[in-house]
Protein backbone atom coordinates (compact mmCIF):
# COMPACT_ATOMS: atom_id res chain seq x y z
CA UNK A 1 0.00 0.00 0.00
CA UNK A 2 1.36 3.63 -0.95
CA UNK A 3 2.02 5.87 2.47
CA UNK A 4 1.32 9.19 2.94
CA UNK A 5 4.58 10.40 4.91
CA UNK A 6 3.96 14.00 6.51
CA UNK A 7 6.77 16.29 6.97
CA UNK A 8 8.16 15.24 10.28
CA UNK A 9 7.28 11.37 9.53
CA UNK A 10 9.71 11.21 6.83
CA UNK A 11 13.18 10.02 8.50
CA UNK A 12 10.66 6.82 9.01
CA UNK A 13 9.75 6.51 5.60
CA UNK A 14 13.43 5.39 4.90
CA UNK A 15 13.49 3.00 7.49
CA UNK A 16 10.34 0.82 6.46
CA UNK A 17 11.20 0.66 2.93
CA UNK A 18 14.53 -0.51 3.72
CA UNK A 19 12.19 -3.27 6.34
CA UNK A 20 9.92 -3.85 3.19
CA UNK A 21 12.92 -4.88 1.38
CA UNK A 22 14.83 -6.75 3.79
CA UNK A 23 11.20 -9.27 4.62
CA UNK A 24 11.29 -9.41 0.58
CA UNK A 25 15.16 -10.65 0.53
CA UNK A 26 14.51 -13.09 3.13
CA UNK A 27 17.31 -11.50 5.93
CA UNK A 28 15.64 -11.87 8.77
CA UNK A 29 18.67 -10.61 11.37
CA UNK A 30 18.76 -7.97 9.94
CA UNK A 31 15.06 -7.29 9.69
CA UNK A 32 14.83 -7.61 13.18
CA UNK A 33 17.42 -5.03 13.67
CA UNK A 34 16.24 -2.60 10.65
CA UNK A 35 12.60 -2.86 12.71
CA UNK A 36 14.58 -2.10 16.61
CA UNK A 37 15.51 0.76 15.05
CA UNK A 38 12.42 2.00 13.44
CA UNK A 39 11.16 1.86 17.50
CA UNK A 40 13.32 3.75 18.52
CA UNK A 41 13.22 6.80 16.22
CA UNK A 42 9.22 6.57 16.46
CA UNK A 43 9.05 6.70 19.52
CA UNK A 44 11.51 9.72 19.53
CA UNK A 45 9.23 11.51 16.41
CA UNK A 46 6.29 10.56 18.63
CA UNK A 47 8.09 12.12 22.07
CA UNK A 48 8.64 15.54 20.38
CA UNK A 49 5.60 16.07 18.86
CA UNK A 50 4.70 19.47 18.99
CA UNK A 51 0.05 20.17 18.59
CA UNK A 52 0.11 21.39 15.46
CA UNK A 53 2.30 17.94 14.18
CA UNK A 54 -0.83 16.15 16.44
CA UNK A 55 -3.27 18.30 14.26
CA UNK A 56 -1.42 16.88 11.16
CA UNK A 57 -1.47 13.48 12.45
CA UNK A 58 -5.15 13.23 13.68
CA UNK A 59 -5.79 14.81 9.65
CA UNK A 60 -3.55 12.24 8.01
CA UNK A 61 -5.00 10.73 5.05
CA UNK A 62 -4.61 7.26 5.75
CA UNK A 63 -5.91 7.47 9.31
CA UNK A 64 -8.92 4.61 9.49
CA UNK A 65 -12.06 6.47 9.52
CA UNK A 66 -15.61 5.63 10.96
CA UNK A 67 -16.34 2.67 8.62
CA UNK A 68 -13.27 1.12 9.25
CA UNK A 69 -13.99 1.10 12.86
CA UNK A 70 -17.58 0.31 12.08
CA UNK A 71 -16.29 -2.86 10.31
CA UNK A 72 -13.71 -4.16 12.99
CA UNK A 73 -16.74 -3.39 15.47
CA UNK A 74 -19.68 -5.19 13.99
CA UNK A 75 -20.65 -8.42 12.11
CA UNK A 76 -22.85 -6.59 9.85
CA UNK A 77 -23.92 -2.99 9.64
CA UNK A 78 -26.65 -1.85 7.82
CA UNK A 79 -26.39 1.65 6.28
CA UNK A 80 -29.33 4.20 6.71
CA UNK A 81 -29.43 7.16 4.23
CA UNK A 82 -31.06 10.08 3.89
CA UNK A 83 -32.65 12.69 6.55
CA UNK A 84 -36.13 12.39 4.89
CA UNK A 85 -36.24 15.71 4.07
CA UNK A 86 -34.00 16.94 1.39
CA UNK A 87 -31.00 14.34 0.15
CA UNK A 88 -28.40 11.78 1.99
CA UNK A 89 -25.28 13.39 3.08
CA UNK A 90 -22.58 11.71 2.75
CA UNK A 91 -20.39 13.18 5.05
CA UNK A 92 -21.99 11.33 7.45
CA UNK A 93 -22.49 7.61 8.35
CA UNK A 94 -25.84 6.10 10.20
CA UNK A 95 -26.61 2.66 10.44
CA UNK A 96 -27.45 -0.08 13.16
CA UNK A 97 -24.68 -2.41 13.75
CA UNK A 98 -24.58 -6.53 14.77
CA UNK A 99 -22.45 -7.41 17.46
CA UNK A 100 -21.78 -10.26 19.63
CA UNK A 101 -23.07 -7.89 22.77
CA UNK A 102 -26.01 -6.94 20.68
CA UNK A 103 -27.57 -4.11 18.29
CA UNK A 104 -26.60 -0.59 18.26
CA UNK A 105 -26.80 2.62 16.53
CA UNK A 106 -23.41 4.03 14.93
CA UNK A 107 -23.13 7.18 13.80
CA UNK A 108 -19.95 9.04 12.22
CA UNK A 109 -18.48 11.50 10.12
CA UNK A 110 -16.50 9.73 6.96
CA UNK A 111 -14.05 11.81 5.65
CA UNK A 112 -13.53 9.40 2.74
CA UNK A 113 -10.92 7.81 1.60
CA UNK A 114 -8.86 9.13 -2.54
CA UNK A 115 -10.17 12.06 -4.01
CA UNK A 116 -13.66 11.16 -5.77
CA UNK A 117 -14.66 9.43 -2.41
CA UNK A 118 -13.55 12.45 -0.69
CA UNK A 119 -15.02 14.99 -2.46
CA UNK A 120 -18.64 13.11 -2.55
CA UNK A 121 -18.45 13.21 1.48
CA UNK A 122 -17.47 16.91 1.40
CA UNK A 123 -14.27 16.00 3.09
CA UNK A 124 -16.49 14.84 6.46
CA UNK A 125 -17.63 18.68 6.70
CA UNK A 126 -21.45 17.83 7.36
CA UNK A 127 -24.23 19.80 6.12
CA UNK A 128 -27.86 19.87 7.40
CA UNK A 129 -28.83 17.14 6.11
CA UNK A 130 -25.95 14.80 7.76
CA UNK A 131 -27.26 15.83 11.00
CA UNK A 132 -30.54 15.58 10.53
CA UNK A 133 -29.74 12.25 8.90
CA UNK A 134 -27.94 11.83 12.53
CA UNK A 135 -30.77 12.54 14.84
CA UNK A 136 -33.01 9.75 12.93
CA UNK A 137 -30.78 7.19 14.04
CA UNK A 138 -30.67 8.48 17.40
CA UNK A 139 -34.11 8.26 17.57
CA UNK A 140 -34.09 5.18 16.24
CA UNK A 141 -31.79 4.05 19.10
CA UNK A 142 -34.24 5.48 21.88
CA UNK A 143 -37.04 3.94 20.49
CA UNK A 144 -35.38 0.28 20.30
CA UNK A 145 -33.38 0.70 23.55
CA UNK A 146 -30.22 0.90 21.44
CA UNK A 147 -27.08 2.04 23.14
CA UNK A 148 -25.24 4.54 19.92
CA UNK A 149 -22.02 5.22 19.73
CA UNK A 150 -20.79 7.99 17.54
CA UNK A 151 -16.98 8.83 15.71
CA UNK A 152 -16.05 12.43 15.67
CA UNK A 153 -13.35 13.11 12.63
CA UNK A 154 -14.13 16.46 11.26
CA UNK A 155 -12.54 19.87 10.13
CA UNK A 156 -16.17 21.14 11.03
CA UNK A 157 -19.81 21.62 9.77
CA UNK A 158 -20.04 22.39 5.85
CA UNK A 159 -19.64 26.51 5.32
CA UNK A 160 -21.69 26.61 2.30
CA UNK A 161 -24.42 28.28 0.93
CA UNK A 162 -26.75 25.95 0.84
CA UNK A 163 -26.24 24.32 4.24
CA UNK A 164 -26.81 27.94 5.66
CA UNK A 165 -30.07 27.97 3.33
CA UNK A 166 -31.04 24.81 4.98
CA UNK A 167 -30.30 25.84 8.60
CA UNK A 168 -26.68 24.35 9.18
CA UNK A 169 -26.94 26.17 12.68
CA UNK A 170 -30.42 24.66 13.57
CA UNK A 171 -29.69 21.09 12.60
CA UNK A 172 -26.33 21.42 15.43
CA UNK A 173 -28.39 22.46 18.12
CA UNK A 174 -31.00 19.98 17.31
CA UNK A 175 -28.83 17.35 17.05
CA UNK A 176 -27.11 18.18 20.29
CA UNK A 177 -30.59 18.78 22.59
CA UNK A 178 -31.33 15.32 21.46
CA UNK A 179 -28.22 13.61 22.19
CA UNK A 180 -28.61 15.45 25.53
CA UNK A 181 -32.02 14.24 26.21
CA UNK A 182 -31.67 10.51 24.73
CA UNK A 183 -32.63 7.72 26.66
CA UNK A 184 -29.91 5.53 26.00
CA UNK A 185 -26.49 4.98 26.37
CA UNK A 186 -24.02 7.18 24.31
CA UNK A 187 -20.13 6.59 23.96
CA UNK A 188 -17.88 8.58 21.54
CA UNK A 189 -14.77 8.56 19.99
CA UNK A 190 -12.57 11.67 18.64
CA UNK A 191 -10.63 9.30 15.94
CA UNK A 192 -9.47 12.40 14.31
CA UNK A 193 -9.64 16.21 14.16
CA UNK A 194 -12.54 17.48 16.63
CA UNK A 195 -13.33 20.20 14.38
CA UNK A 196 -15.38 23.09 16.42
CA UNK A 197 -19.85 22.57 16.46
CA UNK A 198 -20.04 20.72 13.62
CA UNK A 199 -17.63 17.88 15.49
CA UNK A 200 -19.30 18.13 19.05
CA UNK A 201 -22.89 17.77 17.66
CA UNK A 202 -22.08 14.71 17.11
CA UNK A 203 -20.40 14.29 20.17
CA UNK A 204 -22.18 14.96 23.48
CA UNK A 205 -22.09 11.24 25.25
CA UNK A 206 -22.06 9.71 28.95
CA UNK A 207 -18.44 8.83 28.11
CA UNK A 208 -16.03 10.70 25.37
CA UNK A 209 -13.19 8.89 24.51
CA UNK A 210 -9.91 10.70 22.36
CA UNK A 211 -7.40 8.66 20.37
CA UNK A 212 -3.70 9.56 21.54
CA UNK A 213 -3.36 11.46 18.28
CA UNK A 214 -6.96 13.05 17.82
CA UNK A 215 -7.56 16.77 18.30
CA UNK A 216 -10.30 18.64 19.37
CA UNK A 217 -10.41 22.21 18.77
CA UNK A 218 -12.60 25.64 19.56
CA UNK A 219 -11.66 26.69 16.22
CA UNK A 220 -9.26 25.50 13.97
CA UNK A 221 -5.63 26.62 14.35
CA UNK A 222 -5.49 28.10 10.85
CA UNK A 223 -8.42 30.18 12.23
CA UNK A 224 -7.15 30.93 15.30
CA UNK A 225 -3.97 32.22 13.55
CA UNK A 226 -6.19 34.51 11.52
CA UNK A 227 -7.25 36.17 14.42
CA UNK A 228 -4.50 35.95 16.33
CA UNK A 229 -1.82 37.15 14.27
CA UNK A 230 -3.48 38.03 11.04
CA UNK A 231 -1.46 35.31 9.72
CA UNK A 232 -1.72 31.89 8.51
CA UNK A 233 1.69 30.99 8.10
CA UNK A 234 3.48 27.82 9.47
CA UNK A 235 5.02 29.48 12.32
CA UNK A 236 1.75 31.50 13.49
CA UNK A 237 -0.68 27.89 12.56
CA UNK A 238 1.73 25.99 15.13
CA UNK A 239 2.02 28.64 17.77
CA UNK A 240 -1.88 28.82 17.62
CA UNK A 241 -2.21 25.28 17.98
CA UNK A 242 -0.61 25.47 20.91
CA UNK A 243 -2.45 28.06 22.42
CA UNK A 244 -5.80 26.04 21.44
CA UNK A 245 -4.82 23.22 23.92
CA UNK A 246 -6.05 21.26 21.53
CA UNK A 247 -4.48 17.65 21.91
CA UNK A 248 -6.17 14.16 24.20
CA UNK A 249 -3.56 15.33 26.49
CA UNK A 250 -4.62 18.43 27.09
CA UNK A 251 -8.14 17.48 27.11
CA UNK A 252 -7.76 14.46 29.73
CA UNK A 253 -6.25 16.82 32.06
CA UNK A 254 -8.75 19.56 31.41
CA UNK A 255 -11.36 16.26 32.69
CA UNK A 256 -13.43 17.72 29.12
CA UNK A 257 -12.70 13.94 27.61
CA UNK A 258 -13.36 11.02 29.84
CA UNK A 259 -9.84 9.02 28.41
CA UNK A 260 -7.06 9.04 26.09
CA UNK A 261 -7.40 5.63 23.69
CA UNK A 262 -3.47 4.47 23.38
CA UNK A 263 -2.78 4.47 19.38
CA UNK A 264 0.05 1.94 17.82
CA UNK A 265 3.75 3.32 17.61
CA UNK A 266 3.41 6.64 15.25
CA UNK A 267 -0.35 6.78 14.98
CA UNK A 268 -3.63 4.90 13.78
CA UNK A 269 -2.64 5.06 9.80
CA UNK A 270 0.75 2.97 10.87
CA UNK A 271 -1.26 -0.31 11.91
CA UNK A 272 -5.10 0.56 11.21
CA UNK A 273 -5.74 -2.88 12.32
CA UNK A 274 -4.28 -2.93 16.02
CA UNK A 275 -5.66 0.66 16.50
CA UNK A 276 -8.89 -0.38 15.39
CA UNK A 277 -9.09 -3.70 17.68
CA UNK A 278 -7.74 -1.26 20.82
CA UNK A 279 -10.81 1.34 20.27
CA UNK A 280 -13.28 -1.29 19.42
CA UNK A 281 -12.21 -3.06 22.97
CA UNK A 282 -12.75 0.11 25.08
CA UNK A 283 -16.12 1.34 23.38
CA UNK A 284 -17.38 -2.49 24.03
CA UNK A 285 -15.81 -1.74 27.88
CA UNK A 286 -17.74 1.06 28.36
CA UNK A 287 -20.95 0.43 26.99
CA UNK A 288 -20.91 -2.37 29.39
CA UNK A 289 -19.95 -0.34 31.87
CA UNK A 290 -23.21 1.97 30.86
CA UNK A 291 -25.35 -0.96 30.61
CA UNK A 292 -26.55 -1.97 33.36
CA UNK A 293 -27.76 1.89 34.66
CA UNK A 294 -31.08 3.07 35.20
CA UNK A 295 -32.46 5.92 32.77
CA UNK A 296 -32.69 8.14 35.37
CA UNK A 297 -29.50 7.85 36.60
CA UNK A 298 -27.49 7.84 33.08
CA UNK A 299 -29.72 11.03 32.26
CA UNK A 300 -29.06 13.01 35.18
CA UNK A 301 -25.29 11.95 35.35
CA UNK A 302 -24.70 12.92 31.68
CA UNK A 303 -26.30 16.07 31.96
CA UNK A 304 -24.56 16.41 35.49
CA UNK A 305 -21.80 16.09 33.25
CA UNK A 306 -21.98 18.90 31.06
CA UNK A 307 -23.94 21.33 33.35
CA UNK A 308 -20.55 21.23 35.54
CA UNK A 309 -17.80 22.45 32.71
CA UNK A 310 -17.05 25.78 32.80
CA UNK A 311 -13.90 27.36 34.00
CA UNK A 312 -15.78 30.52 35.47
CA UNK A 313 -15.74 32.03 39.15
CA UNK A 314 -18.55 31.26 42.01
CA UNK B 1 -22.51 54.81 26.49
CA UNK B 2 -22.36 58.28 28.21
CA UNK B 3 -25.26 60.81 28.04
CA UNK B 4 -23.53 63.67 27.98
CA UNK B 5 -23.23 63.91 24.15
CA UNK B 6 -26.89 63.52 23.48
CA UNK B 7 -26.81 66.05 20.93
CA UNK B 8 -23.43 64.96 19.12
CA UNK B 9 -24.28 63.72 15.80
CA UNK B 10 -23.84 60.11 14.54
CA UNK B 11 -23.90 58.94 10.93
CA UNK B 12 -26.54 56.03 10.00
CA UNK B 13 -24.44 52.43 8.94
CA UNK B 14 -27.38 52.26 6.46
CA UNK B 15 -28.16 54.94 4.91
CA UNK B 16 -25.64 57.54 5.97
CA UNK B 17 -28.24 59.99 7.40
CA UNK B 18 -26.93 62.15 10.37
CA UNK B 19 -28.71 62.79 13.33
CA UNK B 20 -28.01 63.10 17.19
CA UNK B 21 -27.75 60.65 19.32
CA UNK B 22 -31.21 62.04 21.58
CA UNK B 23 -32.83 61.50 18.29
CA UNK B 24 -31.75 57.99 17.47
CA UNK B 25 -32.84 57.14 21.32
CA UNK B 26 -36.26 58.23 21.29
CA UNK B 27 -36.43 56.12 17.83
CA UNK B 28 -34.80 53.06 19.68
CA UNK B 29 -31.71 53.15 17.85
CA UNK B 30 -33.78 52.69 14.24
CA UNK B 31 -32.68 54.68 11.36
CA UNK B 32 -36.19 56.86 10.74
CA UNK B 33 -34.93 57.29 6.72
CA UNK B 34 -33.69 53.57 5.91
CA UNK B 35 -35.14 51.37 9.00
CA UNK B 36 -31.43 50.46 9.98
CA UNK B 37 -31.60 48.71 12.84
CA UNK B 38 -28.51 49.72 14.76
CA UNK B 39 -26.73 47.28 17.37
CA UNK B 40 -27.39 47.81 21.40
CA UNK B 41 -25.83 47.16 24.47
CA UNK B 42 -28.05 44.96 26.61
CA UNK B 43 -29.49 47.99 29.15
CA UNK B 44 -30.66 49.99 26.57
CA UNK B 45 -31.87 46.30 25.15
CA UNK B 46 -33.43 45.59 28.89
CA UNK B 47 -34.80 49.27 29.02
CA UNK B 48 -36.60 48.89 25.78
CA UNK B 49 -38.26 45.39 26.21
CA UNK B 50 -39.08 45.30 30.51
CA UNK B 51 -41.62 46.73 32.66
CA UNK B 52 -40.15 49.91 34.51
CA UNK B 53 -38.36 48.90 36.78
CA UNK B 54 -39.15 45.08 37.39
CA UNK B 55 -35.55 43.78 35.95
CA UNK B 56 -33.65 41.85 39.09
CA UNK B 57 -30.12 40.77 37.63
CA UNK B 58 -28.83 37.56 38.39
CA UNK B 59 -24.97 35.55 38.45
CA UNK B 60 -23.30 38.96 37.72
CA UNK B 61 -20.54 37.53 40.10
CA UNK B 62 -20.32 34.41 37.72
CA UNK B 63 -16.97 35.67 35.48
CA UNK B 64 -14.67 34.53 33.14
CA UNK B 65 -10.88 33.70 34.15
CA UNK B 66 -7.90 32.90 31.90
CA UNK B 67 -8.11 29.36 32.32
CA UNK B 68 -5.42 28.79 29.23
CA UNK B 69 -3.58 31.86 30.10
CA UNK B 70 -4.09 32.93 26.15
CA UNK B 71 -1.05 33.61 24.54
CA UNK B 72 -3.24 36.87 23.40
CA UNK B 73 -2.16 40.81 22.92
CA UNK B 74 -4.11 42.80 24.65
CA UNK B 75 -4.15 39.19 27.38
CA UNK B 76 -7.83 38.22 27.66
CA UNK B 77 -7.95 39.48 31.14
CA UNK B 78 -6.94 43.07 29.67
CA UNK B 79 -9.72 42.46 27.40
CA UNK B 80 -12.27 41.49 29.92
CA UNK B 81 -11.75 44.63 31.89
CA UNK B 82 -11.70 46.83 28.98
CA UNK B 83 -15.05 45.00 27.66
CA UNK B 84 -16.26 45.81 31.30
CA UNK B 85 -15.17 49.51 31.30
CA UNK B 86 -17.01 50.05 28.16
CA UNK B 87 -20.46 48.14 28.65
CA UNK B 88 -20.74 48.39 32.14
CA UNK B 89 -21.33 44.75 32.81
CA UNK B 90 -18.94 41.91 34.31
CA UNK B 91 -19.77 39.80 30.79
CA UNK B 92 -21.36 39.08 27.39
CA UNK B 93 -24.67 38.52 29.00
CA UNK B 94 -27.05 39.99 31.37
CA UNK B 95 -29.61 37.58 32.98
CA UNK B 96 -31.89 37.95 35.45
CA UNK B 97 -35.90 38.44 36.18
CA UNK B 98 -38.09 40.57 34.78
CA UNK B 99 -41.73 41.18 33.39
CA UNK B 100 -42.66 42.00 30.19
CA UNK B 101 -46.35 43.92 30.17
CA UNK B 102 -47.41 42.60 32.86
CA UNK B 103 -45.98 38.56 32.74
CA UNK B 104 -43.03 37.64 34.63
CA UNK B 105 -40.09 36.36 32.73
CA UNK B 106 -36.47 35.18 33.18
CA UNK B 107 -34.47 37.00 30.38
CA UNK B 108 -31.19 36.91 29.15
CA UNK B 109 -29.63 39.64 26.79
CA UNK B 110 -26.45 39.78 24.87
CA UNK B 111 -24.07 42.46 25.22
CA UNK B 112 -22.00 42.37 21.21
CA UNK B 113 -19.65 45.08 22.47
CA UNK B 114 -18.44 42.42 25.28
CA UNK B 115 -15.60 40.99 23.39
CA UNK B 116 -18.24 40.45 20.32
CA UNK B 117 -20.66 38.59 22.49
CA UNK B 118 -18.62 35.31 22.38
CA UNK B 119 -19.90 32.39 24.58
CA UNK B 120 -17.00 31.37 27.39
CA UNK B 121 -17.54 29.66 30.62
CA UNK B 122 -19.45 32.50 31.92
CA UNK B 123 -21.73 33.40 29.19
CA UNK B 124 -22.43 29.51 29.27
CA UNK B 125 -22.87 28.94 33.37
CA UNK B 126 -25.14 32.85 33.40
CA UNK B 127 -27.58 31.30 30.31
CA UNK B 128 -27.48 27.77 32.09
CA UNK B 129 -28.43 29.31 35.60
CA UNK B 130 -30.99 31.73 34.07
CA UNK B 131 -32.89 28.93 32.03
CA UNK B 132 -32.74 26.45 35.03
CA UNK B 133 -34.31 29.65 36.91
CA UNK B 134 -37.35 29.47 34.51
CA UNK B 135 -37.70 25.93 34.14
CA UNK B 136 -38.04 25.86 38.64
CA UNK B 137 -39.95 28.80 38.60
CA UNK B 138 -41.74 28.14 35.31
CA UNK B 139 -41.52 31.49 34.04
CA UNK B 140 -41.28 31.74 30.14
CA UNK B 141 -37.56 32.02 29.17
CA UNK B 142 -36.79 34.89 26.70
CA UNK B 143 -33.50 35.74 24.96
CA UNK B 144 -32.03 38.22 23.20
CA UNK B 145 -29.06 37.04 21.25
CA UNK B 146 -26.24 39.30 19.90
CA UNK B 147 -23.11 37.19 19.25
CA UNK B 148 -20.31 35.57 16.98
CA UNK B 149 -19.94 32.61 18.49
CA UNK B 150 -17.25 30.83 21.50
CA UNK B 151 -14.72 32.58 22.53
CA UNK B 152 -11.72 31.43 21.17
CA UNK B 153 -9.97 32.50 24.55
CA UNK B 154 -11.11 29.39 26.50
CA UNK B 155 -10.66 26.95 23.76
CA UNK B 156 -12.56 23.91 24.55
CA UNK B 157 -14.68 25.51 27.90
CA UNK B 158 -16.07 27.69 25.57
CA UNK B 159 -17.29 25.11 22.67
CA UNK B 160 -18.61 22.58 25.52
CA UNK B 161 -20.51 25.30 26.94
CA UNK B 162 -22.87 24.24 23.92
CA UNK B 163 -23.33 21.03 24.89
CA UNK B 164 -24.14 22.30 28.70
CA UNK B 165 -26.73 24.56 27.20
CA UNK B 166 -28.59 21.95 24.94
CA UNK B 167 -29.09 19.83 28.26
CA UNK B 168 -30.36 22.66 30.50
CA UNK B 169 -32.67 23.72 26.99
CA UNK B 170 -33.98 20.21 27.05
CA UNK B 171 -34.82 20.36 30.35
CA UNK B 172 -36.83 23.35 30.31
CA UNK B 173 -38.05 21.83 26.98
CA UNK B 174 -39.08 18.79 28.94
CA UNK B 175 -40.68 20.90 31.26
CA UNK B 176 -43.03 22.04 29.31
CA UNK B 177 -41.89 26.09 30.04
CA UNK B 178 -41.96 28.42 26.58
CA UNK B 179 -39.18 29.48 25.30
CA UNK B 180 -38.84 33.10 23.09
CA UNK B 181 -36.05 33.44 21.47
CA UNK B 182 -35.07 36.90 19.66
CA UNK B 183 -31.97 37.20 17.46
CA UNK B 184 -30.38 40.51 16.69
CA UNK B 185 -27.39 41.63 14.63
CA UNK B 186 -25.32 39.08 14.41
CA UNK B 187 -26.22 35.97 15.42
CA UNK B 188 -23.48 33.28 14.54
CA UNK B 189 -21.40 30.23 15.31
CA UNK B 190 -21.85 28.66 18.54
CA UNK B 191 -24.42 30.30 20.37
CA UNK B 192 -26.55 30.05 16.98
CA UNK B 193 -25.81 26.43 17.19
CA UNK B 194 -27.24 25.81 20.26
CA UNK B 195 -29.67 28.20 21.86
CA UNK B 196 -30.85 30.94 19.42
CA UNK B 197 -32.77 28.72 16.37
CA UNK B 198 -34.11 26.50 19.22
CA UNK B 199 -36.90 28.52 20.38
CA UNK B 200 -40.20 27.33 20.67
CA UNK B 201 -40.99 30.67 19.03
CA UNK B 202 -38.40 32.28 16.62
CA UNK B 203 -38.49 35.97 16.55
CA UNK B 204 -35.74 38.36 14.26
CA UNK B 205 -34.92 41.87 14.12
CA UNK B 206 -34.69 42.98 10.40
CA UNK B 207 -31.66 42.52 8.66
CA UNK B 208 -30.18 41.37 11.55
CA UNK B 209 -27.31 38.84 10.44
CA UNK B 210 -28.29 35.21 11.53
CA UNK B 211 -25.92 31.81 10.70
CA UNK B 212 -23.23 29.40 11.40
CA UNK B 213 -20.24 29.86 9.23
CA UNK B 214 -19.51 33.55 9.18
CA UNK B 215 -19.97 35.12 6.29
CA UNK B 216 -15.86 35.23 5.56
CA UNK B 217 -15.39 31.71 5.47
CA UNK B 218 -19.06 30.85 3.33
CA UNK B 219 -17.37 28.67 0.82
CA UNK B 220 -18.44 29.57 -2.59
CA UNK B 221 -17.65 28.04 -5.99
CA UNK B 222 -16.34 30.43 -9.10
CA UNK B 223 -18.69 32.17 -10.64
CA UNK B 224 -21.24 31.55 -7.67
CA UNK B 225 -23.38 34.81 -6.25
CA UNK B 226 -24.55 34.95 -2.70
CA UNK B 227 -27.95 35.87 -2.67
CA UNK B 228 -28.42 39.40 -1.61
CA UNK B 229 -29.98 38.67 2.08
CA UNK B 230 -27.86 35.78 2.27
CA UNK B 231 -28.03 35.09 6.47
CA UNK B 232 -30.10 38.13 7.02
CA UNK B 233 -33.07 37.14 8.96
CA UNK B 234 -35.46 38.19 6.05
CA UNK B 235 -33.67 35.22 4.36
CA UNK B 236 -34.06 32.75 7.09
CA UNK B 237 -37.66 33.42 7.46
CA UNK B 238 -38.27 32.86 3.75
CA UNK B 239 -36.09 29.58 4.70
CA UNK B 240 -38.51 28.75 7.35
CA UNK B 241 -36.04 29.18 10.33
CA UNK B 242 -37.63 32.00 12.11
CA UNK B 243 -41.53 32.89 12.96
CA UNK B 244 -41.59 36.13 12.08
CA UNK B 245 -39.16 39.67 11.38
CA UNK B 246 -40.40 41.88 14.00
CA UNK B 247 -39.40 45.69 13.82
CA UNK B 248 -37.69 47.04 17.33
CA UNK B 249 -40.52 49.32 17.79
CA UNK B 250 -42.98 46.57 17.74
CA UNK B 251 -40.87 44.18 19.71
CA UNK B 252 -41.71 44.74 23.56
CA UNK B 253 -45.57 44.66 22.40
CA UNK B 254 -44.84 41.58 20.15
CA UNK B 255 -43.27 40.09 22.85
CA UNK B 256 -45.88 40.34 24.98
CA UNK B 257 -48.67 38.87 22.73
CA UNK B 258 -47.06 35.97 22.81
CA UNK B 259 -46.25 35.54 25.93
CA UNK B 260 -49.90 35.75 27.29
CA UNK B 261 -51.07 33.41 24.40
CA UNK B 262 -47.93 30.63 25.53
CA UNK B 263 -49.92 29.65 28.51
CA UNK B 264 -50.79 25.97 28.31
CA UNK B 265 -53.21 24.56 30.44
CA UNK B 266 -49.85 22.97 31.76
CA UNK B 267 -48.96 26.29 32.69
CA UNK B 268 -51.96 27.18 34.11
CA UNK B 269 -52.27 24.92 36.48
CA UNK B 270 -48.51 25.10 37.79
CA UNK B 271 -49.45 28.64 38.83
CA UNK B 272 -52.46 27.97 40.72
CA UNK B 273 -50.25 25.13 43.01
ZN1 LIG C 1 -30.42 54.99 7.69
Amino acid sequence: MARTYLDFERPLAALDARIETLARGGDTAEQRRTEAERRRLARRVAAGLTAWQRVQLARHVDRPQTLEYVEGFCDDFFELHGDRAFRDDPAVVAGVGKTPQGPLVIVGHQRGHGTRDRVRRSFGMASPEGYRKAVRAFELAERLGMPVVTFVDTQGAYPGVGAEERGLAESIARSLQTMATLRVPIVTVVIGEGGSGGALALGLADRVLMQEYACYSVISPEGAAGILYHNQGRKDVARAAEALRLTAQDLLRAALVDELVPEPMGGAHRRPARAIAKVSERVRWHLHDLAGQRVRDLLGKRHARYREIGAHTT
Amino acid sequence: MKESDTEAPSVCAGCKATLTRRERERRLFVCPRCGHHDRIGANTRLTQLLDPDSFRELDAKVRSRDVLEFPDTPSYGARLAAAETATGHSEAVVTGLGAIGGTAVAIGVFDFRFMGGSMGSAVGERLARVIDRARTKRLPLVLVTASGGARMQEGMYSLMQMAKLAGVLGRLREAGVPYVSVMTDPTTGGVAASVALLGDVNLAEPGALVGFAGPRVIATTPGEELPADFQRSEFLFAHGMIDQVVERRHLRSTLTRVLTMLRGPRAQSARRR
